[in-house]
């Protein structure tokens, strides 16, 4: 992939396909500990134990466990060129935890992309499901929250509305400038 | 402020467009691949570029979604367009371009852009 943000977005579908109705994805920079960790939590159906273990490694995945293969294994990948890792937690019927970690002035990793895109094409895609979505660098930080988006429409009408997505739009457009990660 | 009554007519209509939009009845479906293989081959921008048009040229009836991979990998991204009768249409390889040319000729005027599909 050529921006974690795309990255991003494939765990993203693995929780919404484990039909997950909030998803959390919270991206941190801490430029002293040079660290850029990425979380992507969900409270789908979760994975047995065994799958978990395995759940890694692209060649024990099983025809039927197909929705979770590559698309780990190549985030992993690119966090452990990196001086970095990533790790999940799960439990069957609680959810999921992700969490990817970079160095973050290493040469080889790639840049976190336009997240701008991404979690507009999120929130277009979550049906009736929630998202927060949070950013941070040092002491900058930006909360998108589907749910309280929804409190404040109050009238029920869908994200996918023009009128609302062009708000959704501007937000991100005035977050991308204030938090500036590479 | 008061509203009139062509304000509500106007309010019901604005209404009925976002729940066509969602639920997309009696009009065509755009669906993209969005699996690790179609998001690495650029999903997400056509994607972006589908709902961009069909916001932009008013398509009121047509729905936007995703699917997963159909194991075509090496053919990402791929778009299929299923028609109101539910006739499907793969295309291949889409970009950006191709997907504004696919919504303009194929949603808009009902021609299937041939060279674009698996079978050329």
């Amino acid at each position: 992939m050529r921006e974690i943000a795309l990255h991003i977005l494939d765990i993203f579908y693995n929780s919404l396909q484990a039909d997950s109705s909030l998803i959390k994805i919270s991206i941190a920079v801490d430029t002293k500990k040079d660290l850029m960790e990425i979380k992507i939590i969900d409270n789908g159906k979760g994975m047995k134990k065994e799958f978990v273990n395995n759940v890694l490694d692209p060649f024990t995945t099983t025809r039927s466990t197909r929705n979770v293969g590559l698309g780990l294994s190549l985030f992993k990948a690119s966090t452990n060129r990196c001086e970095g890792d990533l790790t999940i937690w799960s439990k069957e019927k609680v959810g999921t935890i992700v969490k990817a970690w970079y160095k973050y002035s290493h040469i080889d990793r790639q840049p976190l992309g336009n997240m701008r895109d991404t979690v507009y094409i999120m929130i277009l895609t979550l049906g009736e499901n929630n998202l927060i979505y949070s950013i941070k660098k040092d002491d900058e930080s930006f909360v998108l929250d589907t749910r309280k988006i929804r409190e404040e429409m109050g009238d029920g009408s869908p994200l996918t509305s023009p009128e609302i997505m062009g708000e959704i739009k501007m937000l991100l457009e005035e977050e991308e400038k204030k938090i500036n990660i590479s | 402020m008061k509203k009139t009554a062509a304000d509500l007519e106007q309010i019901r209509k604005e209404t009925l467009k976002n729940v066509e939009l969602r639920t997309g009845k009696d009009g065509y479906k755009i669906i993209v691949g969005m699996a690790t293989c179609g998001i690495a081959a650029g999903a997400r921008d056509v994607f972006k570029e589908a709902i961009e048009k069909v916001i932009e040229k008013d398509l009121d009836s047509v729905t936007v979604g995703q699917m997963g991979c159909i194991g075509l990998c090496s053919m990402e991204p791929i778009v299929e367009v299923i028609s109101p009768s539910g006739e499907k249409t793969r295309y291949i390889k889409v970009n950006k371009e191709k997907i504004d040319n696919i919504i303009t000729s194929h949603i808009i005027d009902g021609n299937v852009v041939s060279e674009y599909t698996s079978e050329s």
